[in-house]
């Protein structure tokens, strides 16, 4: 275990903008009367809706199940009714609409029944080592559990074990890197021991060596409460291999690949997954989200959600997934000159272009818009190939290349410069002297990458079966072939033998065999 | 004596090297034409025929042998073209004429006008349509190239082309414009419920 955390390369020291939203607990959001809740809320595929129009649902009823491993279910998180089940606007950068379940809830918020897998908080140590690492992950899946740090990818297909490296290490990451964003930093202050619990219990499941809970040292308290809540957990039972580091606030300290350097002084080369160097990571939040589902059997259906920039009361709120965002920015109460809504943090969020569309799963923070906080972009110049962007790139990248590539529309060349191991930071674009929106170039340029790379699995899966085809009609002509040369023969068998019986005139026998032959 | 050692030993040389490039030639031949080869893996394979030839491979031949012109292929676009002139070392040209790259679409059966004749099954050259005799038929749309050799065949014209909907799935990001607008939104004043923090 390192003693200090390293310092990776690259990066940016921001403005943290923390202090305004963290200084007040996590209030509770009011329900409102018709929550919107899009199939899709983590990576991977969509559940399949299995409520009908008009179904009662109580809260925590599993309304969309997971029908692949990289899935995961979705529940109500209030008692109501089924009121529709179609397209609806959704925060996506596209503004485009998706499928969607709508319910309109009665106001009761009443519990259905909850299945917990460990019967008590306090099930024995002995009891918890019987349950097999399948039934967890199934468990989880069920329960909706995915990162809630802005990925959403599947937390349980994160638990499998990789077939040759064992798992060494399991990081806990409170980093919360980004700007104005404080979700998780009031979470792990007020709810400290459940995150601990969770850390425990995915630590027991995982079997791995050490345990270190990542949090930027611009947020002591949070270090503090977790540090306090493991003295408790260890005053019940021995806990030598976790701890909690503070990292130096350097943006995007949180990503995955900087954390674990910072950490473990490990580096992942390009295209190579963390548990491919025995480490995994867990976002705090969902850490929570798994004690809960655990042991009181909870599934997940509402988030800590930040609201702040241009607002008159900033902090942090508990909300139902499915709210509207623009009814809960509504409720920190903007201030007139808002002029737009960004979801997720200033340098990765995108901007909400309806207000209907809900909250969801991911959804960390709304920040309100106005040019008092983010100054209007700058017209945008030519690139000077100054090489500020590759010196910040955490990646170790050279965006001024990528950018040069992707600009001209030439993805195969912006790949060849790895591309697709950007991260989209906005480091790069933060620094620029060109006010060139790089990461605007660099999100277009890998979509070119992904239609490519489909466009050519489609043409080889579309070659494959063009071959196959052609094989098969090849096949059946000679067999049709062979089938009438057959019967042509057995015929000509029969008539020389009818021939022999009845004439014994050999010239007979030939014709029909020669003229029916193909 | 010098001159005819040094005769004997280029002769043995010679002999040797040619034993050797026979074997080669015997032994690690190529099947096929590999310039045919790596053409046809720039283009997009829905065996459409639009270049005029019966199928993606026999284009690939053709340009191989210095037959065809190399913007012929419609379905794979003036990208298409930019590779295939990468590869070949030629000029970048746009698009033969009527040759429009169409958007992506896919085959779609209305399914209570088709009698189940089969003519659809036996035109389409990756086997996207399942359907019996008499039986309604029906397209595997993640199958379907798109390639539209289903439509001439029946005789009920009840095959449609569906444009590919852009949803938040399958949604990629715009080429930047110069000066990111932003989009306008209005924020409704304080809607509903007292803060509480
Ligand atoms: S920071 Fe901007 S101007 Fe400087 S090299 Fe990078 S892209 Fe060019
Ligand atoms: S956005 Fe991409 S290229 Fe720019 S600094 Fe971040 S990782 Fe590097
Ligand atoms: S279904 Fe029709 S359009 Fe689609 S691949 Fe087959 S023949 Fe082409």
């Amino acid at each position: 275990m390192l003693k200090r955390p390293l310092a990776f390369r690259g990066g940016i020291r921001l403005a943290h903008h923390k202090y305004e939203s963290a200084h007040s607990p996590i209030a509770s959001a009011p329900l409102p009367e018709r929550l919107i809740l899009p199939l899709r809320q983590s990576a991977g595929r969509a559940p399949e809706p299995i409520v009908r129009e008009g179904d009662r649902v109580k809260k925590g009823d599993r309304i969309a199940a997971a029908e692949e491993w990289i899935s995961a279910s979705l529940h109500a998180p209030t008692s109501g009714t089924v009121r529709a089940i179609g397209p609806f606007p959704v925060a996506h950068p596209s503004g485009l609409s998706a499928p969607a379940i709508v319910i309109e809830a009665d106001g009761a918020d009443e519990w259905g029944e909850k299945t917990p897998l460990l019967d008590s908080p306090a099930r024995s140590a002995a009891n918890r080592a019987a349950l097999s690492p399948e039934e967890t992950q199934r468990f989880l899946q069920n329960m909706g559990v995915v990162g809630l740090g802005g990925a959403v990818f599947p937390s349980h297909v994160k638990l499998s074990r990789a077939p040759n490296t064992p798992l060494q290490t399991l990081i806990i990451n409170g980093a919360e890197c980004e700007p104005f964003i404080t979700c998780d930093d009031r979470l792990m202050r007020e709810r400290a021991d459940d995150v601990i619990s969770g850390t425990l219990f995915l630590r027991d499941l995982l079997e791995v060596k050490e345990t270190l809970i990542a949090v930027e040292n611009n947020k002591p308290e949070a270090a503090d409460a977790l540090r306090a809540a493991l003295a408790r957990a260890d005053a019940a039972r021995e806990i030598r291999d976790v701890a909690v580091m503070e990292l130096p606030a350097i943006y995007p300290a949180g990503s995955i690949k900087q954390l674990i350097f910072a950490l473990t002084g490990k580096r992942a080369p390009a295209h190579v997954l963390p548990t491919a160097l025995g480490v995994q990571c867990f976002n705090a939040a969902t850490v929570y989200c798994v004690w809960r589902a655990v042991a009181h059997g909870e599934p997940v259906t509402h988030r800590v959600v930040t609201l702040t920039g241009n607002v008159e009361h900033p902090g942090n709120m508990e909300v139902p997934l499915g709210m509207p965002m623009g009814q809960l920015l509504a409720l920190a109460r903007p201030r007139p000159e808002t002029d737009a809504c960004i979801v997720g943090g200033p340098m990765m969020g995108f901007l909400l272009t309806d207000e209907r569309a809900p909250v969801v799963k991911g959804s960390n923070c709304l920040i309100a818009r106005s040019d008092a906080f983010f100054p209007p972009l700058e017209p945008e110049t030519s690139c000077i190939r100054c090489t500020s962007c590759a010196q910040v790139c955490p990646q170790g990248l050279q965006p001024y290349e990528l950018y040069w590539w992707s600009r001209a529309k030439n993805s195969e060349k912006a790949a060849r410069y790895q591309l697709m191991e950007c991260i989209e930071c906005g480091c790069c674009a933060y620094v620029c002297p060109a006010h060139i929106p790089l990461v605007q170039y660099f999100r277009f340029a890998k979509g070119e990458v992904r239609a490519a790379e489909k466009a050519q699995d489609m043409a080889a899966r579309a070659k494959e079966r063009f071959e196959f085809r052609q094989l098969r009609a090849e096949r059946e002509k000679a067999e049709r072939a062979e089938k009438l040369a057959r019967a042509a023969a057995l015929q000509a068998e029969k008539l020389a033998l009818a021939a022999v019986t009845d004439t014994d005139s050999p010239a007979n026998a030939q014709t029909p065999t020669t003229e029916n032959a193909p | 004596m010098d001159v005819l050692t040094a005769i004997a030993i280029l002769t043995l040389g010679a002999a040797l090297l040619g034993a050797a490039l026979g074997f080669a030639a015997v032994h690690f031949r190529v099947e096929g034409n590999p310039l045919t080869e790596k053409i046809a893996a720039l283009l997009p394979q829905t065996q459409c025929g639009q270049c005029g030839y019966p199928g993606c491979k026999p284009y690939a031949e053709a340009i191989a042998q210095g037959g065809a012109d190399i913007n012929l292929c419609a379905p794979g676009g003036e990208d298409g073209v930019r590779k295939i002139a990468e590869l070949l070392g030629l000029e970048i040209k746009p698009l033969a004429e009527g040759a429009a790259q169409k958007p992506p679409a896919v085959a779609r059966i209305v399914e209570d006008r088709c009698i189940g004749c089969t003519l659809c099954i036996q035109a389409c050259p990756v086997d996207a349509i399942v359907g019996a005799a008499k039986q309604m038929h029906t397209v595997i749309s993640s199958l379907c190239t798109g390639c539209e050799l289903c439509l001439p065949p029946c005789p009920e014209n009840c095959i449609e082309m569906l444009p590919v909907q852009e949803t938040t799935e399958n949604w990629a990001w715009r080429y930047p414009a110069r000066v990111p607008a932003l989009p306008p939104l209005a924020l409704s004043p304080a809607a509903s419920g007292e803060n509480s923090c």
